[in-house]
């Protein structure tokens, strides 16, 4: 139950970002910029190896008082990042996996399309009902 | 594999069909191998996110020459590149000795000229 997907290509511009129509777009747009940079860091060969550098899961990124931010980052250097509702704990490390892959799943359908340019924003239907299924349900 | 016959010949026709409609237009020569060249390059986009959706990271670019030398080319052209050469500048040359896609054209002169414009697929 994402509050806000992104997908923002190689060259860091978004290619997809939808929120909850319910809170500040713009809050969640500067949100995700600002974790780029987080994801920059960790995809960069640290010396210290927090995360698993055979892994295309980043995991948490960042936690704020009311949000945590998720990121994942294709071969191709295209990255996800999901932002969450922190009141909402039953949300497990798998489950997030499992969105994120079904997030790759997607977009690699989206790239074979033929009409798809790459660089150009994303506007599948099917992805967007994916993204749909993934996001919180608010009255 | 009745399959890899069917796309050989579609991949000749299309080498054919771009350079027909090259002379039927306005655009200069020079164009054509653009055009297939993009068109490689956008399948190739298509065939790696589908290919890397599976693999481990790739920490840095002798892992990414690796992957397409060895799994890459396996997946597509079932053999491995024969030759990798850099010069650790960031030029890499790989040599296949046997590109699949050019076995089946016979080696008078008359085909070599048009290997060439395949090649670029």
């Amino acid at each position: 139950m994402a509050v806000c997907i992104a997908v923002i290509a190689k060259e860091n511009y978004p290619l997809y970002i939808r929120s909850t129509p319910m809170e500040n777009e713009l809050k969640f747009h500067y949100m995700v910029h600002t974790s780029l940079d987080v994801v920059d860091e960790k995809i960069s060969a640290m010396g210290k190896a927090l995360v698993d550098q055979r892994e295309l899961y980043l995991g948490l990124l960042y936690p704020t008082e009311d949000y945590k931010v998720y990121g994942y980052v294709t071969n191709s250097k295209v990255k996800f990042v999901m932002v969450v509702d922190s009141s909402n704990t039953a949300l497990r490390d798998n489950e997030i996996r499992s969105m994120f892959r079904k997030l790759h799943n997607s977009y690699t359908d989206v790239m074979c399309n033929p009409f798809y340019n790459p660089g150009d924003r994303i506007q599948s239907r099917v992805f967007d009902n994916m993204v749909t299924s993934m996001m919180i349900q608010v009255c | 594999m009745a399959d890899e016959a069917l796309f050989l010949l579609l991949h000749n026709e299309m080498v054919a069909g771009v350079y027909k409609s090259a002379e039927q237009g306005e655009v200069e020569n020079g164009r054509c191998i653009t055009k297939l060249e993009n068109m490689g390059f956008r399948v190739g986009q298509g065939l790696i996110e589908r290919f890397t959706k599976d693999t481990a990271r790739f920490k840095d670019e002798l892992d990414i020459m690796k992957f397409i030398c060895k799994d890459f080319w396996t997946t597509v052209f079932k053999k491995q590149i024969d030759n990798l050469r850099t010069n650790h500048q960031g030029i890499y040359v790989l040599q296949d000795n046997k590109f699949r896609l050019l076995t089946q054209m016979s080696a008078g002169k008359q085909y070599l000229e048009h290997a060439s414009k395949a090649n670029f697929r």
